[in-house]
């Protein structure tokens, strides 16, 4: 059962702001979709290796040859707030 | 090593920043001296559908280390998400490799006070690094150039006991890497980080103590002082029956000492799972094998063909392969002159004293290799004098001009020809009819008095045998 504290603590880790309302609603729904999903744990997976990728291409890689494009101020043209060509942002210690 | 009945309990964690010019994933420069935000792109700044494509030589470095350090090398090794909120972690999860990392099983050995050692390696994975973070007070400044350069995070067992051990560990890990070629090594500048997990039990027990790690170490007298600090620090602690609270610390080098950066309660939650946006990686044997062919000859194996093949002894042979680049120019010089010891000498008196002096390393030497090595052949087949050879060192120090140039230039040859020291001692005798008939009559202490003037006359470069032969002859008159 997923629960309350459960959504506060995924939210909590990627520090969104939910209401307790908003917490009871979004419990319900992730609990749908897991009973959803449960059905994949009744199939017989013994002898099965778990999945990384369905594809089974060959490891695709690049050369070490530097490519640069973009200027560092088109890198920050974007920044909501900037300092020179760094980001700020709110304090963090 | 048992401290009042404790026994310390150290693993290292490394993190090596791999030497490529591409980020791990992404084609930005890696480029230390970049101005702000200089080698960043949309996917190291985590710009949305901005997708990873693997640095085929990141691959290969991570191989070629985990070779070195007798890894089992996997065949097929995954990239995993690693989720946490950090801002100099755009994306939000950085890009790690979490249950099947591409080297595991390994180990090292060296001595510490002549005691040898075996320390396993547990595993060395490949991740990127995150951004710089610079802390304004009111507001946090955040440089992505860092972000997305390759690291090897190599992982030893707890198998450490003392802080002395542990940075013995750490620089031997350092020399292979910086023989691999494969990272700088360079603590100041954060290419090699390391991160110290420090725990006591009491003697005899099997259990481990809580475990505290030390973060924020950059240099290894530093690992040695805060690891000695800590295991202090957890000793006294439990004495006074207290618990070790398992906790980050950060060493503080001015006060010697290590502080509380987090504690375990707001401790990370990773969920971890698989990078969908990259697939595995897999090796073939023919890949593997043939990196393995390539890799050098590593520092002990260099330590102890120099001993055998040279003839040097272990003190000399540690000291010159402690850097691959020392190493070379020892080998180099020994080629000009076929004289091992004398290279050694040379190197380990004059040119290893001249260069700590002026903070230089053997890249940087004025003196190259094969000057030092036509150096020391010049006085094994007698054209100079060792005393010479010193001023003419410091000559080749100045301006790094070959020796012969500088001998021409200056004149220091040693004379050997009896001839021309003849015509010297003519003059002298010359000069001092008062001496020369005095020592004629018997007083033969005197032969010093006309060596050191034949000396002075010839400004020091009268080969001192051949003078003193043709002096007695001609003071018989």
């Amino acid at each position: 059962m997923i629960n309350t504290s459960d959504i506060e603590k995924i939210a909590q880790l990627s520090r969104l702001e939910i209401t307790p309302d908003r917490a009871k609603e979004l419990a319900d729904q992730l609990q749908r979709v897991l009973k959803h999903f449960e059905q994949i744990s009744h199939v017989d997976t013994k002898g099965v290796e778990p999945l990384i990728t369905p594809t089974e291409i060959e490891t695709y890689w690049r050369e070490d040859s530097v490519v640069q494009e973009l200027t560092p101020e088109d890198m920050l043209a974007n920044a909501p707030d900037k300092i020179g060509n760094l980001f700020r942002v709110p304090p963090v210690i | 090593m048992s401290m009042r009945n404790y026994e310390p309990v150290i693993g290292l964690e490394i993190h090596a920043q791999l030497k490529t010019n591409t980020k791990m994933f992404s084609s930005d420069s890696t480029r230390f001296e970049a101005s702000d935000n200089e080698n960043t792109s949309p996917v190291s700044v985590g710009m949305p559908g901005a997708l990873p494509v693997i640095n085929k030589q990141a691959i290969d470095f991570a191989i070629r280390a985990g070779l070195a350090l007798n890894c089992q090398i996997r065949k097929k090794s995954v990239f995993s998400r690693k989720n946490y909120f950090y801002p100099d972690l755009p994306k939000g999860y950085q890009i790690s490799q979490y249950d099947l990392p591409i080297c595991e099983e390994g180990f090292i050995e060296f001595t510490v006070d002549d005691e040898p050692k075996k320390i396993q390696i547990i595993r060395a994975h490949l991740e990127e690094d995150a951004g710089k973070s610079t802390h304004q007070g009111d507001y946090t400044l955040i440089n992505l150039n860092r972000s997305g350069i390759p690291l090897l995070e190599i992982v030893s067992g707890p198998d450490l006991r003392s802080g002395k051990e542990a940075s013995v560990y750490a620089r031997t890990v350092r020399q292979i890497l910086r023989y691999l070629d494969v990272c700088d090594g360079n603590l100041e500048e954060g290419s090699l980080r390391c991160d110290c997990n420090v725990s006591v039990r009491k003697v005899g027990t099997e259990k481990f103590g809580t475990r505290v790690e030390i973060k924020n170490i950059n240099s290894f007298r530093f690992v040695e002082k805060a690891i000695e600090f800590e295991i202090e620090r957890q000793i006294d602690a439990i004495e006074r029956g207290e618990s070790i609270v398992q906790e980050t610390r950060l060493y503080d080098p001015d006060k010697n000492k290590t502080f509380t950066m987090r504690t375990k309660e707001d401790a990370q939650d990773y969920r971890y799972f698989p990078e969908p946006d990259l697939l595995p990686v897999i090796l073939t044997e023919a890949q593997l094998s043939k990196i393995k062919l390539e890799l050098p000859e590593l520092p002990q194996q260099k330590c102890s063909r120099f001993q055998k093949q040279y003839s040097l002894p272990f003190y000399d042979s540690e000291i010159l392969t402690a850097e691959r680049e020392l190493s070379e120019f020892f080998e180099e010089a020994v080629k000009i002159c076929n004289n091992p010891k004398g290279v050694s000498n040379w190197m380990m008196t004059e040119l290893l004293r001249e260069l700590n002096e002026a903070k230089l390393t053997i890249q940087q030497s004025p003196i190259s290799a094969v000057n030092l090595g036509t150096l020391v052949g010049l006085i094994d087949k007698g054209t100079i004098s060792g005393k010479i050879a010193k001023t003419i060192f410091a000559e080749m120090w100045k301006t790094s001009d070959h020796p012969e140039q500088i001998i021409k230039a200056k004149g220091l040859t040693q004379i050997t020809d009896p001839k021309a020291i003849g015509l010297i001692i003519d003059e002298l005798i010359a000069k001092n009819p008062g001496p020369v008939s005095e020592y004629r009559a018997g007083k033969t202490k005197l032969l010093g008095f006309f060596v050191g003037q034949a000396m002075k006359a010839s400004q020091g470069q009268a080969n001192p045998e051949i003078l003193n032969q043709v002096l007695l002859e001609k003071l018989k008159g």
